[in-house]
């Protein structure tokens, strides 16, 4: 065990064989010589079996849903139902090329289509593209199409303001697009407050971005006049909408003055996370940005799909072809099977179990802003930290009691952040048991904190050295001399 | 009174709603909801989308959906362009639907997660073995936007801002490239083929060098043609420019000399040849392999090797400071999520055929071309579009409209290839086919007969 | 945490010592302590010239990453290689071994707008 694949590697073992030519050998190995490879060293060589060995045993050191609780804040980690892996694999979608004519791919672009209506009405949006691979990937096709829409109006502006609670993707995802980060300062406050936004709003101004509810799990109560005051200058309104599984059914973010919204199919909408992706970031916005999307756009005419590549104002391609379209096989499937009702009870439910959380866990760890909260909670290790035991040494002995750590160190603004989203398919039996593993560990903390200094020990990883990994670093195998 | 609807996985009862509104001191869900959403914004009616479905009803609905598409499992299709039909050995899905691996989280706990953090370890070993180059990160979310991450990375670099790309890079590759380096106010310049060959013009290439930070080819290209990499990294080097090769058909990697070894600075693609179903389009797999000198200014994800507290060998993200979550607008790049899965299931495929498997199977793709290629310029009215050495694909130009052939040729539920005037529209009579071991023998001399018959 | 008298500081964690007509910088104890383990440093080459508060390099510790800001204008006469491969020596001795620049200053008397020992104490108390 532990061994790596090339470290099982035995000389011309085979595993799957490619089927049996039925065609004659070319003359191109010969033409080709000068340009072909002649091996591929260190390539792996097992048997079938060898293989699934491998990964099955792989496998099972990782945690997942649905093996462990995982209240990662932000991350939205609710249950990835069974039936939409099944069908994102049917023959008529897996098997289907991008290029394929039109009249044979007239599902796959109805699906797109109605999707893109679902987001809109979720939303209370105008227009979609599910083009970008990924939030981030949303966050800069909407940076570009503020620019592109502003260089049409041959107006010069060259900032964006982004409070220091954002995501690191939201000022990244700016400076891609050219623009200048101007920091907004939270001060202390829960929410972002009209009256910064004053100060630092001007003509020069591409957009505001915000995430609402933002990360410390808070609704921006004050969204609406901030959008006027970002309008009134002429500037966008950017919402963050990875924390979208709080607004479901409940809240529109198009009647808040949101202009632009970028959604993450992985998150709110049950596609699986996948140990790192594929996700899926399909960028709404109101009329106004309609014909700066990228292309192509899915048209419907009498019953009829179609794709329209040309458009004038087009920012272009964020990628090849349209998206990622297995994500939106599932995702249509999980609109379709939650409804109306199961999306607002979806939302509900999120954010009365953070809010149980939140209640029950007060009493052992310090909550910044004492408030009801939407869909995650923000504690941090203040407490703890004064006999020694911070974040990460509570995250680590949380692992050792089976359950993935809540988001730790984020968001920036308060010391030692631990946000925790249960969402709402978690049981309170699952819960309970997460706030007394909780409520354990802060015990410990008062009464023996050098034992939770060597969690954890149960997943057959002690801790690992991080630095070692950034001092010394090692990114591939190579074979030893 | 219970509840007679039935929410999907949500498993709270009347009495656990109840138990949760007292600890969080609220009367009802509403109420809380009530003190958290103003109340001019609170939803005074339902949203407007179709009523909730069982599962079952669900399963007949999106089967229905999916039967109105004719996928390569309905038709004979020879299409390539960037998406390639090959086989995937079953394995590769049950693997892929273990749900330690597909229902967990980026690697951020290194102690929860050695299974996928080692999976990504051994997939960056892969892709520098199959590219020559000395590392790759964990992916990015396609060929195109690696392509345009590529020229990004060179500009940062070489301090320069210009970035020549070939007109026979994949017009969609070159669409994204565009679109991202607008974010930077930069155009791309795009050098042109030689219409005989198809690769790409080198005197014109030269001209348009000096300054540039980077050349971007493809190999083979989008034509199918094989260039000549080694000449374009010593003329791109020499105007101090980085050499990028493109590779939108990885399997080609298995056949030709690794553009590593050919002087290539970075080498991007995109992996979905490797047990990544066609989809439509998505979720596919974009790589990226450099130079080690280029390790702090590559974007993505990278896992590293460590050890524990025992001692015992580990694995762990690293090299964060680079990425969003730290940098944030000084990150080399805003990616966070990429394609985790899409490349666990090109290592998982990878490792199903072997080093054998791979070489004999990349062997047959281009047999399998040679067999297309022979019997279809036997053809009166169609030609080989190009001289060139060719992988699995290649270009044909017809007497005959291709629209008009393509149309005669679905009647016969053959999809002939991708007519080229959409994306280069001096090429009107030109038709891009691929054959990959997915098309028989038979399905060829199919496709050949009755190209015959329109022709 | 160590605060030596001698030297002098800068609101951005750096200290700074005279050495005849040479002016020394490098980080302070509280700058290696909040930053954690270092795993990288990017220093400027020799020869390059120095604005006062502008950024001349980088230091990373394995979860942040610090610009490193000039306390004066100047000229970098020599830089301290040795820490670049031994990135470690900044958390080990951050006002002996590990000297970032030797630097000719433009102007010694930016020198005095520097804070003192104690000056820079009472910030990093107030900071906390």
């Amino acid at each position: 065990m532990g061994k790596l694949l090339f470290e099982k590697t035995s000389k011309d073992r085979r595993g799957v064989e490619p089927v049996a030519p039925d065609v004659p050998r070319s003359k191109a190995s010969s033409r080709l010589k000068g340009l072909m490879r002649e091996d591929i060293a260190g390539f792996p060589e097992l048997g079938e079996v060898d293989v699934v060995r491998h990964y099955t045993l792989l496998s099972r050191r990782n945690f997942g849903v649905d093996s462990n609780f995982y209240p990662l804040g932000s991350c939205t980690m609710k249950h990835n139902p069974k039936i939409n892996e099944d069908l994102c694999r049917l023959p008529g979608f897996a098997a289907l090329h991008p290029y394929s004519p039109e009249d044979l791919s007239q599902g796959a672009l109805e699906l797109m289509s109605r999707l893109e209506g679902y987001l809109c009405e979720v939303t209370g949006m105008d227009a979609v593209t599910l083009q970008p691979a990924a939030g981030a990937h949303g966050e800069f096709a909407g940076m570009l199409l503020i620019k592109k829409y502003f260089e049409d109006k041959k107006e010069k502006r060259t900032k964006v303001l982004i409070p220091d609670t954002a995501h690191g993707t939201n000022p990244a995802s700016a400076n891609l697009a050219g623009f200048k980060v101007v920091k907004i300062s939270s001060e202390g406050s829960p929410v972002i407050t009209t009256e910064s936004i004053k100060k630092a709003m001007d003509k020069e101004t591409a957009a505001l971005m915000l995430t609402n509810p933002n990360t410390l799990g808070l609704f921006e109560e004050h969204i609406m006049e901030i959008a006027e005051v970002v309008h009134s200058m002429g500037g966008f309104v950017y919402c963050d909408g990875a924390n979208l599984n709080a607004l479901m059914g409940l809240a529109k973010l198009g009647a808040m003055g949101v202009d632009l919204v970028q959604l993450n199919l992985h998150k709110t909408f049950s596609t699986p996370h996948g140990g790192g992706g594929p996700g899926s970031g399909p960028l709404a916005v109101k009329k106004k940005l309609e014909p700066y999307l990228p292309v192509p756009r899915i048209i419907e005419t009498k019953g009829k799909y179609s794709l329209k590549f040309d458009s004038k104002k087009t920012i272009g391609r964020m990628k090849a072809f349209y998206g990622n379209f297995a994500m939106m096989v599932r995702a249509y499937s999980y609109i379709r099977r939650m409804g109306p009702e199961g999306l607002k009870r979806a939302s509900e439910t999120a954010i009365l179990s953070a809010n149980y959380i939140k209640e029950k866990l007060k009493g052992d760890f310090h909550l910044p802003f004492d408030r009801p909260c939407m869909h995650e909670c923000v504690f941090t290790h203040k407490r703890q930290a004064e006999k020694g035991v911070v974040t990460l040494d509570v995250a680590k002995a949380l692992i050792d009691k089976g359950i993935h750590p809540p988001t730790v160190y984020f968001p920036l603004v308060v010391d030692g952040a631990i946000m925790i989203e249960p969402t709402e398919t978690e049981n309170i039996e699952t819960i309970d048991c997460f706030i007394r593993a909780m409520q354990d560990i802060a015990k410990r903390a008062e009464t023996d904190p050098e034992s939770l200094k060597n969690a954890p020990k149960t997943t057959g990883t002690e801790r690992v050295d991080e630095t070692k990994a950034a001092r010394e670093p090692v990114l591939r195998w190579s074979k030893k001399a | 009174m219970a509840s007679k609807t039935v929410t999907p996985y949500i498993p709270h009862t009347e009495g656990d709603i109840r138990r949760m509104c007292e600890a969080a001191n609220v009367g009802s869900i509403d109420e809380l909801v009530k003190s958290v959403l103003p109340e001019k914004l609170r939803l005074k009616s339902g949203l407007k989308l179709p009523k909730g479905l069982s599962e079952q009803e669900l399963k007949a609905h999106v089967e229905g959906v999916s039967s109105k598409n004719k996928g390569a499992n309905a038709i004979k299709s020879f299409l390539g362009a960037g998406a390639y039909n090959h086989y995937s050995p079953a394995a590769v899905n049950h693997i892929l639907l273990r749900s330690e691996f597909f229902t967990s989280y980026t690697p951020y706990q290194p102690e929860a997660s050695q299974g996928t953090l080692q999976a990504i370890f051994e997939y960056q070993t892969l892709i520098c073995q199959l590219t020559g180059m000395d590392i790759s990160n964990a992916s990015l979310y396609d060929g195109a936007s690696a392509t345009a991450e590529a020229a990004l990375m060179a500009r940062r670099v070489t301090g320069r801002n210009k970035v020549v790309i070939a007109g026979s890079v994949h017009p969609e590759y070159r669409e994204t490239t565009r679109t991202y380096l607008y974010g930077s106010d930069e155009t791309p310049l795009e050098a042109p083929f030689d219409t005989k060959t198809g690769l790409l013009d080198i005197k014109a290439a030269e001209a348009a060098l000096d300054d540039a930070a980077c050349l971007i080819i493809q190999s083979p290209n989008f034509f199918g043609t094989i260039e000549n990499v080694k000449e374009l990294a010593e003329l791109a080097h020499s105007k101090g420019a980085l050499l990028v090769v493109v590779i939108s058909e990885a399997l080609s990697m298995a056949f030709l000399t690794p553009a590593g070894e050919l002087g290539a600075d970075i080498v991007v693609g995109d992996g979905q040849s490797f047990g990544n179903a066609l989809s439509y389009g998505g979720p596919y797999l974009g790589f990226m392999g450099l130079s080690g000198k280029f390790t702090r200014q590559m974007p993505g994800r990278v896992v590293g090797e460590t050890v524990d507290k025992t001692g015992k060998r580990s694995f762990c993200l690293t090299f964060a400071t680079r990425e969003q979550h730290i940098r944030r607008e000084k990150a080399t790049s805003n990616i966070c999520t990429n394609q985790g899965l899409a490349a666990l299931a090109c290592s998982v495929y990878l490792a199903l055929l072997g080093k054998t498997g791979l070489m004999e199977l990349a062997s047959l793709n281009i047999d399998k071309a040679e067999f297309l290629k022979k019997k279809l310029s036997a053809i009166k009215g169609v030609e080989i579009a190009f001289s060139s050495d060719t992988f699995n694909e290649f270009v044909i130009r017809t007497k005959k409209n291709p629209e008009v052939i393509l149309a005669a040729l679905k009647k016969k539920n053959i999809v002939g290839g991708l007519a080229l005037k959409r994306f280069y529209p001096e090429m009107k009579s030109h038709i891009l086919v691929t054959a990959t071991e997915m098309n028989t023998a038979a399905d060829i001399e199919e496709f050949a007969r009755e190209l015959k018959r329109v022709s | 945490m160590d605060f030596p008298k001698d030297l002098k500081y800068t609101k951005e964690h750096e200290w700074v010592r005279e050495e005849g007509d040479v002016v020394v910088i490098g980080i302070t104890d509280y700058a290696q302590d909040s930053l954690g383990d270092v795993v990288f440093v990017e220093l400027p080459e020799e020869g390059a010239s120095l604005t006062a508060s502008e950024p001349f390099g980088v230091v990373e510790s394995v979860k942040a990453v610090s610009d490193l800001y000039s306390p004066i204008n100047g000229t970098v006469l020599e830089v301290n290689d040795a820490i670049v491969d031994s990135p470690e020596t900044i958390n080990d001795d951050p006002y002996g071994e590990a000297w970032m620049l030797k630097v000719e200053p433009a102007d010694k008397s930016e020198l005095k707008d520097l804070l003192s020992a104690d000056e820079y104490k009472a910030y990093v108390e107030e900071e906390k």
